[in-house]
């Protein structure tokens, strides 16, 4: 599904990136992507839809070699793919209803069927009460479920979460986790990157480490989780 | 693995053929996950989508323009008070241009004023002549003494003129142009009978209504120059609206790039927001200009009649409204354009 060979990436001023990383995620898998910060789990996720460019390597997704796919044809490979970020990135003026609407929107869904697959995507995250709040007035952790109701309302075959926990308390970020959980049940291949080792393993799935940009280790999902 | 590049280069663009590139693009179309066989709805015919997608995006720049109405009313009445100017001037210049055709059309006159020693034949002889030519709609002959009489009958001086030894008075040939005949052509007429041996003068009661002509060709050659101003003005005024607007969403922008619109789709409500500032922009340019001619009625109309005549203002019209909006619309689409040409496919999300 998605297979990194050998994939580097500098950024300019030499900030760090990846360096030679190989690495395959199998279709419906759900991988932990851990490692301090700086040590590439970002790069490595946005290089996935193409937010960034690779320098060196070649990235296959879904059979579909990313560094060569024509400009014109990477917004068509993001509606393919689901992702929440970090800080929400959610349209602040919108109500949540119309930010979990837009994926459905670009790709000209029609507005009965948009309505019924918002409100399924807002029911699955618990948030189906609050469709007419403006994104600043949730809390954290509704902003990022608000952030999923949006990357999986176009049942994307892949999902990445950049640090979905990032400054939840435990509780919360467990219930987070199970949620992406939910989605690999139903066939979408999960990636997700999180600085919090100890929460990742607790789900007993394939984690991958990351260390300066490098594979440090790969952590096979426990059998019988 | 040949076209592996070495590690650390930049990945080269290797060209491919028409069939592997449709085939990505299928490969990412039917890409669903594992328990998704088929979609649960069908996809939209392609030519329902793009009517569906201009439909959106009209929606949302209507949206938008109603989000921040006060911006939006000041840009229709700039770009209205632009479209409003030439137009203006242009029905203006019509209506004169109605007036002095009316009186263009009593047909200019020459007159004649031959040699006195001149003979009736020979004046007939030269009326006959003239009317041979096909530029001259009439020619009538006044003799000397028809027109002593008329002198004598219509002033007072029948004393003075009984006096005279001899008839003073030469005889005259009055030709009416031919309607048809340009200004120019009338006044080189004219010269060529002035040159002829038997006519001492010529007098071509039209000279006045020629300058008028020539004065209203410069101001419609200034028109012309206004007009283009204006609209480059109207063009610049919506772009640089239109490129604010962008400016101040480019937060949206870079969210909705993130999560798959394209270029297209991004820039489609922009420029339906220019199409909407252009076209409610000559609308009010046209009601301006009605206003104005409402206003100019009763004015116009006392001076008409000061005149002993009547004439009433008239507006654009139908056609020329068409144009107006037409024109308009397309302005403000050309300044929306420009604005986001290049700009938005140079956000890219980060």
């Amino acid at each position: 599904m998605i297979h990194f060979e050998r994939v580097s990436k500098r950024y300019r001023g030499g900030r760090s990136g990846l360096h030679g990383l190989s690495l395959l995620i199998g279709e419906g898998e759900l991988v932990f992507i851990t490692g301090h910060s700086g040590a590439g789990k970002s790069t490595l996720l946005r290089l996935i839809p193409r937010l960034e460019r690779l320098s060196g390597g070649r990235l296959m997704v879904a059979g579909v070699d990313i560094a060569q796919l024509p400009k014109r044809r990477v917004p068509l490979l993001r509606q393919r793919i689901g992702v929440t970020f970090q800080d929400h990135r959610l349209l602040r003026d919108r109500t949540v209803l119309d930010n979990v609407a837009l994926p459905l929107v670009i790709s000209g869904v029609p507005y009965r069927e948009r309505l019924r697959r918002v409100r399924a995507a807002l029911d699955k995250v618990g948030l189906l009460d609050k469709e007419r709040a403006y994104p600043p007035t949730l809390s954290g952790g509704e902003q990022q479920r608000v952030g999923i109701a949006r990357a999986v309302v176009n049942r994307p075959p892949v999902l990445l979460a950049d640090e979905p926990t990032g400054n939840l308390d435990p509780q919360l970020s467990a219930e987070i986790m199970q949620l992406f959980a939910s989605f690999q049940e139903v066939g979408t291949t999960v990636l997700i990157a999180t600085h919090d080792h100890r929460l990742a393993a607790t789900f007993g799935r394939r984690m991958v480490e990351l260390r300066h940009g490098e594979l440090a280790a790969d952590y096979p999902a426990q059998e019988g989780i | 693995m040949a076209r592996r590049p070495a590690r650390g280069a930049t990945p080269r663009r290797v060209q491919r053929s028409r069939g592997e590139r449709r085939q990505e693009r299928a490969l990412l179309q039917r890409w669903r996950r594992g328990s998704e066989k088929t979609r649960s709805s069908t996809p939209l015919s392609p030519p329902l989508l793009y009517g569906v997608r201009h439909l959106q995006a009209a929606r949302t720049a209507l949206g938008r323009l109603a989000s921040s109405l006060v911006h939006s009313v000041l840009t229709v009445a700039v770009v209205g008070i632009a479209l409003a100017l030439p137009a203006a001037l242009w029905v203006a210049l019509e209506n004169i241009e109605r007036v002095t055709g009316g009186w263009q059309e009593g047909a200019p006159q020459i007159s004649l004023f031959l040699e006195r020693d001149l003979s009736d034949g020979a004046v007939m002889n030269l009326a006959a002549q003239l009317r041979q030519r096909t530029e001259v709609a009439e020619v009538r002959v006044i003799t000397p003494e028809e027109a002593l009489a008329e002198l004598q009958a219509e002033t007072e001086m029948q004393q003075a003129l009984a006096l005279l030894d001899e008839n003073p008075l030469p005889p005259v040939v009055v030709l009416t142009v031919a309607a048809q005949l340009e200004p120019t052509a009338v006044a080189r007429l004219a010269e060529g009978l002035a040159g002829q041996a038997q006519v001492a003068q010529m007098r071509l009661d039209q000279e006045w209504v020629e300058r008028l002509h020539a004065l209203m060709t410069l101001v419609e050659r200034a028109l012309l120059a206004i007009a283009l101003l204006l609209a480059v003005a109207v063009v610049l005024v919506v772009g640089n609206t239109i490129r604010l607007t962008v400016e101040s969403r480019r937060e949206e922008i870079e969210i909705i790039k993130l999560i798959g619109g394209s270029n297209g789709f991004v820039r489609r409500p922009f420029l339906y927001e220019g199409l909407v500032y252009g076209l409610l922009g000559g609308t009010g340019a046209w009601m301006l200009i009605e206003v104005g001619r409402w206003s100019l009625q009763t004015p116009v109309q006392q001076l008409a009649a000061s005149y002993g005549t009547s004439h009433t203002l008239t507006g654009l019209g139908f056609e020329n409204t068409v144009w107006l909006l037409l024109g308009a619309a397309l302005f403000g689409l050309l300044g929306a354009w420009i604005a986001v040409a290049r700009h938005i496919a140079a956000i890219e999300p980060a």
